[in-house]
């Protein structure tokens, strides 16, 4: 299911080899980055300078930088990046109807990221530490956090349902770009560890405006931090559009901070999986922190309290659906035989089979007990968390008599 | 052994013992490294256990405090310095929204045993921003403790226990205490983190306090016993939890109570206190808790602050109108 092996087994690249080639990399470490990176920033920001592997039309096409780092990417793993991406969207349709049916109080899709989320998730390996916003579902998956488990907190029956260290995969953080300094932090401790493990932080182009994102930037360039700061841009905040958010392309912002940035098609899973390994690569060899922009589209609602028809259009939505993430592997899947009828028939049966157990975990799960409320809020107690707990008990025992409450 | 020292050589002394004695404690925060921080505090402390330990950072105190608690999730154990009381509200959100919180988010899988030292309080003659009491602020957050110690053993002690706690600890230094000094012994038994001390006993009425009003709280004691009232001074030591069962127990002793601090009166600590004091010893209250405080204004100019502050009159005058009653 992996492809961690393909490019592992690549030999390790040097910063000063990957200098000079073609891509949307903002560079600052090595004479011939500066050349390039004149070249990129003069292009106009409509002209996106995408790094792609994959066309819409799910044509492979080459690049001189990237092709290293999915160069012996197998059918077999191909398949499961596919397969990802399809339960993973499965998951989230499920999650969606069942919110539509009362059984969550809201949900974030993360309908149109299925690429960037997976192709970065799979670009991890298992020591690696992820931080995610609310909507990393696909990461969620490649990470092994059990589906079900995402959706206790938006059933309301719990703040975060999973062991953070059990997958190295933190909580979701709902405070928007609060993760990006913990993550900065973690990966400093990693430093301080002398391990060889990176850190990936989550967010989108919303969070790229907040404080505690440009600070760790900062943290993390002075520090040297092994973190990736995984942006994905999927156009809209809401209701706000990039243009609300930057005069720039958000890659650019890296250069900045004195670390590499590099615009990847989101859409493009391959892309996304080279370019994550590539700068995951970096931060294990202790050159520091990355920024990859991953230039998506969220294809549903922000969540399912919104109302997308109140500020953007069907064209839109439209063009983009023509760069469907998944349908472009799909196409590409077929055209060079490396699935047949059977094995999208076999995934079409699995995801069916994933959308019932989802659908019957939720309806399944227990609201808490009553007395969780007070459990955890500190670790080494705390005396007035014990008189009130002690106060609730007495109150709610007051209606023993009247045949429990 | 006992040795007589100033409160800002007793945190510097506490916090190298706890670099001493595991390697996970790092000290963290502006300037805390050549210049030893601002008040010196950390002096000597990156000499000798390095750069990777003892941290200069970026001028960013979200920053700061966010990564503290990646720092904190990776197995460290972090006290961070924020430079100024009216400094610390950038890191406000990350304190409040992560730090506090992240335990119970996570059902008890994760700890977070970060400190964050905030020099605190008036009376310096300061600008602005830098003579602020923001406690309340931050008792009100469940998920975070909060504590003030009063002398340099306390100080000393507290420090100790709050980086030895699984839970984020906010650690309020009196800055206008720094130079007192008092006798600090590294081998004694010290008191429980969160329990009050009684620091003069009396019967006419109870004083309490922590941090930097536990001094003039003694003083007002002094000044009281010349006119024949003998005055119990509590020394609260932590703001969160709140010892109740300590100022209760003095209450039901006293029958009066008048709490000091520099914070606003309005919402502050002293507001709580009055309000669970009163539930808790309704019958033995001779006189409706008093209060004594800053004004809901903004901490004035220098030239104006001990009209601010408490003092010695102020804290009198309150004294008075309780037994009055």
């Amino acid at each position: 299911m992996t492809v961690e092996s393909s490019a592992a087994r690549k030999p390790r690249r040097t910063a000063a080899g990957k200098a000079g080639t073609t891509g949307g990399k903002t560079g600052t470490t090595g004479t011939k980055r500066t050349t390039r990176t004149t070249r990129s920033t003069a292009k106009k920001s409509t002209d996106p300078d995408l790094v792609q592997l994959l066309t819409p039309e799910g044509k492979r096409v080459e690049h001189a930088e990237y092709d290293a780092y999915v160069a012996g990417i197998t059918p077999e793993e191909l398949r499961g990046l596919y397969r990802d991406m399809v339960l993973t969207r499965r998951f989230d349709a499920e999650a969606t109807a069942l919110q539509r049916q009362g059984e969550l109080g809201l949900w974030a899709s993360l309908l149109g990221q299925e690429a960037a989320q997976i192709g970065s998730g799979r670009a991890t390996r298992p020591d690696d530490y992820v931080f995610p916003t609310y909507r990393e579902h696909g990461v969620a998956w490649c990470r092994g956090v059990d589906p079900t488990n995402l959706l206790g907190m938006f059933r309301g029956v719990n703040n975060g349902g999973w062991d953070p260290n059990g997958n190295n995969f933190h909580l979701y953080t709902i405070v928007i770009g609060s993760q990006a300094l913990h993550a900065t932090g973690y990966a400093m401790g990693i430093a301080k560890d002398g391990a060889d493990s990176a850190v990936i932080a989550y967010f989108g182009d919303g969070a790229s405006s907040q404080g505690d994102v440009a600070e760790s930037f900062t943290f993390s360039a002075v520090y040297n931090a092994p973190v990736v700061f995984f942006c994905q841009n999927n156009q809209w905040a809401i209701s706000e559009p990039t243009e609300k958010q930057t005069r720039v392309p958000l890659y650019q912002r890296a250069q900045g901070y004195g670390f590499p940035g590099v615009r990847v098609d989101g859409n493009d899973v391959l892309a996304c999986l080279a370019v994550t390994k590539w700068a995951l690569e970096r931060a294990r060899n202790g050159e520091g922190p990355t920024l990859v922009e991953a230039y998506t589209y969220r294809m549903g609602a922000h969540t399912t309290s919104d109302d997308p028809t109140r500020y953007r259009g069907d064209e839109e939505r439209l063009a983009w659906e023509a760069k469907d993430p998944i349908l472009r592997l799909h196409r590409y899947l077929e055209a060079s035989n490396h699935a047949d009828e059977g094995f999208f028939a076999e995934l079409e049966a699995e995801s069916e089979a994933l959308g019932k157990r989802v659908r019957e975990a939720v309806r399944a799960m227990p609201d808490p007990d009553r007395f969780a409320l007070f459990e955890n809020v500190y670790a080494d107690g705390h005396a007035l968390v014990d008189e009130e707990r002690a106060q609730f008990a007495a109150y709610q025992a007051s209606f023993a008599d009247e045949g429990g409450h | 052994m006992a040795e007589k020292m100033a409160m800002a050589k007793a945190i510097n002394e506490s916090l190298r013992r706890a670099l001493d004695a595991d390697p996970k404690v790092l000290v963290m925060g502006e300037d805390v490294g050549k210049l030893g921080g601002v008040f010196r505090v950390t002096d000597g402390l990156q000499k000798d256990f390095g750069e990777s330990r003892v941290i200069d950072t970026p001028l960013a105190e979200s920053g700061i405090v966010g990564t503290a608690i990646g720092l904190a999730l990776r197995g460290y154990r972090p006290v961070v310095e924020i430079q100024f009381d009216g400094f610390v509200f950038p890191a406000y959100d990350q304190i409040v929204t992560q730090l506090a919180k992240m335990h119970a988010r996570s059902l008890g899988k994760v700890k977070l045993p970060v400190v964050v030292r905030i020099p605190y309080g008036g009376g310096i003659g300061a600008v602005e921003h830098h003579s602020e009491s923001p406690e309340a602020l931050f008792a009100h957050v469940a998920g975070l403790k909060v504590v003030s110690p009063s002398n340099a053993s306390d100080a000393y002690w507290m420090m100790q226990q709050a980086i030895q706690s699984d839970d984020p600890v906010i650690f309020f230094e009196p800055k206008r205490r720094y130079w007192d000094k008092a006798e600090v012994d590294p081998e004694a038994i010290p008191a429980p983190l969160h329990k009050a001390r009684v620091v003069r006993e009396g019967t006419d009425l109870t004083l309490a306090a922590y941090g930097p009003m536990v001094k003039l709280c003694q003083e007002v004691a002094d000044a009281a016993a010349e006119e024949g009232k003998h005055l119990e001074v509590l020394d609260l030591r932590s703001v969160s939890p709140l010892d109740f069962d300590a100022i209760q127990a003095s209450v039901e002793k006293t029958r009066r109570l008048v709490v000091v601090h520099e914070a606003p009166v309005f919402f502050g600590s002293g507001a709580e206190i009055a309000a669970r004091i009163t539930e808790r010893c309704f019958y033995h209250l001779e006189a409706p808790v008093l209060r004594v405080g800053g004004y809901h204004a903004p901490y004035p100019p220098a030239r104006l602050e001990e009209e601010y502050l408490p003092d010695l009159d102020r804290v009198l005058d309150a004294v008075d109108r309780s037994l009055a009653y």
